[in-house]
């Protein structure tokens, strides 16, 4: 809805403070440091043979600034969303941690991390399965106020107006139901109930996935105007490039459980590393028809292995058009070998040439 | 120029619903010729995939009803055979891939029965022949190992070989006419890219014209030689893709390509063009363009009645009232 104008666009004072995507935010603090996460699920064992697990994340390290955008790209099954959910503590962390600012909120339990939800929340792929569909909208959002105990209670129904009106929806929708509003909207009522608490982190996991190419746009710019007004932190988990490269100024790249490549914006896409990373960007189709030769590109073979029997070495040397023996070997870790680009590949050198 | 092998003209089609009849179709025309892949775009409601469940005559009906127009296929108005007739041609002549394949396939039978049971059906094949045949087939679309896989049952299959299992169903009898219907949007990029490349090299070899209904331009500057971008159930703009892509005419695909993010035209983190509200309600059309409530451009005529499609030099035709007096 074009309501959105009412935003107070550009109005807001801390436009100059909080570091917007596109500008440097390479001297910001991070807010969001996670060292070495491992979440592991495991499966069956017991009568029917030996216990397996499933390594979903498998030692993640990543720092998310201040006031920026962190995308994190990759397929099915490379361990995005869950890295996203553990975040959010809502999957058991098998190890590693998890520091929202001074907190360690990876270690925190019951009521101790109850307290420190509001500073963290999180918006869903499918906003029709994220809002109860016998609750009004409105309650909803009064719901996340009152559970994390923001402001005076007398003082809430105004905010959940306020919050309305800040994701371009109207006051008078907030008795509505669910299913009396389109895709896009849901979306913005899910993300006006994420921004109840105020948080600083706010996690989206495919929040424009499931919205029309003209919504998304809709939806995306609210996202950005948000959060140069707000001065947010959005953890983007997103399949789509276009989308990660329009909103996001870094990037990590997943596969199979782990990082291979992390950097900026521009650096990612301008000058990828990793092999993997290279394919995905050109399986991502063009824009541009006379872009569409097939020469010069690369086709991966197959699907990615299954993360219950991760191979030996490197994760992605099985699909790899430049593997050699040496990668079937070890894994190679994740090292920085330009300021702020890290890839974890054998056939990268010290200073980021590629040696394939 | 040869006669295009497809041909729909003035598709209208109607859907009772209990707030009154919704008219989801009204007056689409397309044409595919032999060889080529068509586009049609659009977002979701604006009647691609009822148009391709009009071609292949799979509308429920009711509350499903198709009001007019012709489907011609090689000179034939499909909408007029008996459907005894029409079944000669589904799956045989004209075929479609879904864009769920679990649910497409039988999970109860083999993927082999399942391709096999189109051969037989369509060309009378012996058991043994259509075995012979649907190993060769899963050989071509890919699959590994095809002389065991096609015993494997389709849960066996990952997603992306599921559908390399539909392609080869459905092309098992080399239609003449390929429908595909959002055929990667449930598969990851780097294996949507390989069903692509897998779509353009069987429609190269066997010249198969293939229809792709997609809401992706990314999809469409990838794949197709000629794109239909549909509003409201209304083909607004029709033509050549890089004529289209590169210089559209109508307001709306002009803000359907200016809102997609990750072009280079677009700086990261910028603002993006949108298209304000949303699409309209089917159940009053009124005379005039459905688009001009979204439309920035939009003037009182265009409230009152839609004009003629104007068509170009360059082979493109444009319903809009901004290039009406062009012509």
């Amino acid at each position: 809805m074009s309501a959105d104008k009412a935003l107070p666009r550009g109005a807001a004072a801390p436009q100059a403070a909080v570091p917007g995507p596109g500008s440097p935010v390479s001297d910001a603090p991070a807010l969001l440091r996670v060292r070495d996460l491992h979440v592991h699920f495991p499966l069956g064992g017991g009568l029917f043979g030996p216990r397996r697990v499933v390594k979903a994340v498998d030692g993640v390290s990543f720092d998310v600034r201040r006031g920026s955008t962190f995308g994190i790209v990759g397929e099915s099954g490379s361990g995005k969303s869950t890295t996203a959910l553990a975040v959010m503590r809502l999957v058991k962390i098998t190890s590693g941690t998890v520091h929202l600012g001074t907190a360690e909120i990876g270690a925190l339990e019951g009521a101790a991390l109850q307290r420190e939800r509001h500073r963290f929340q999180m918006v869903f792929q499918d906003p029709y399965a994220s809002l109860n569909p016998r609750k009004r909208a409105g309650d909803a959002i009064l719901d996340a106020l009152n559970l994390m105990n923001v402001g005076e209670p007398g003082q809430r129904p105004a905010r959940a107006r306020e919050l309305f009106l800040q994701t371009g929806l109207r006051p008078e929708q907030l008795q509505l139901f669910p299913h009396q509003f389109s895709g896009g909207q849901r979306q913005r009522i899910v993300l006006a109930r994420a921004l109840a608490a105020r948080p600083e982190l706010v996690v989206c996991d495919e929040p424009v996935s499931a919205l029309d190419v003209a919504i998304q746009a809709q939806m995306l710019n609210l996202m950005l105007r948000l959060q140069r007004d707000f001065g947010l932190t959005y953890l983007f988990i997103s399949h789509d490039l276009g989308v990660v490269r329009h909103v996001c100024d870094e990037v990590a790249v997943m596969y199979l459980g782990r990082i291979v490549e992390r950097a900026g914006r521009d650096a990612l896409f301008a000058q990828p590393l990793h092999p993997y990373t290279r394919a995905l960007w050109s399986a991502a189709p063009s824009f541009d028809p006379d872009a569409r030769s097939r020469r010069g590109r690369i086709r991966l073979q197959g699907d990615p292995p299954s993360p219950l029997a991760v191979p030996k070495g490197c994760r992605f040397a099985g699909r790899c058009p430049h593997a050699q023996a040496a990668c079937k070997e070890a894994e190679p870790p994740l090292r920085e070998v330009a300021p702020g680009h890290a890839v974890a590949c054998h056939r990268v050198g010290e200073a980021g040439q590629v040696l394939y | 120029m040869t006669a295009p092998v497809l041909q729909v003209c003035g598709l209208t089609v109607e859907f009772a619903t209990r707030r009154g009849v919704a008219r989801v179709l009204e007056d689409v025309a397309l044409e595919i010729d032999r060889g080529q892949t068509l586009g049609v775009v659009g977002e979701s409601g604006c009647g691609k995939s009822v148009t391709a469940l009009a071609v292949m005559r799979l509308i429920a009906s009711p509350p499903g009803r198709i009001v007019g127009g012709q489907v011609l296929f090689d000179g034939r108005d499909l909408l007029a055979l008996p459907e005894r007739e029409m079944r000669r041609v589904r799956g045989n002549r004209v075929s479609m891939i879904f864009q769920e394949p679990m649910t497409s396939l039988n999970p109860a039978y083999t993927v082999g029965d399942q391709i096999g049971e189109t051969l037989r059906l369509h060309e009378g094949l012996s058991r043994r022949e259509a075995l012979a045949r649907t190993v060769a087939m899963l050989d071509a679309v890919g699959i590994p190992a095809p002389a065991q896989r096609v015993h494997e049952y389709p849960h066996q299959f990952s997603g992306g070989m599921r559908q390399r299992v539909m392609i080869a169903m459905a092309l098992a009898c080399k239609p003449d006419v390929l429908i595909a219907d959002e055929p990667t949007t449930a598969l990851d990029v780097t294996v949507q890219a390989q069903i692509f490349d897998l779509i353009s090299e069987l429609r190269e070899r066997t010249g198969t014209a293939v229809m792709l209904i997609t809401h992706d331009m990314g999809a469409v500057a990838e794949m197709c030689d000629r794109v239909a971008v549909m509003y409201a159930g209304r083909v607004v703009e029709t033509g050549p893709v890089r004529a289209i892509l590169g210089d559209p005419l109508h307001p709306y695909t002009r803000g359907l390509i200016a809102c997609a993010p990750g072009r280079r035209t677009v700086a990261p983190g910028q603002m993006l063009e949108e298209i304000p509200g949303t699409v309209p309600s089917l159940l009053e059309r009124g005379a005039g363009c459905l688009f001009a409530d979204r439309c920035a451009q939009a003037q009182p005529r265009c409230r009152q009645a839609l004009p003629a499609p104007t068509v170009l030099p360059d082979g493109r035709a444009v319903q809009c009232w901004l290039h009406a007096e062009a012509a």
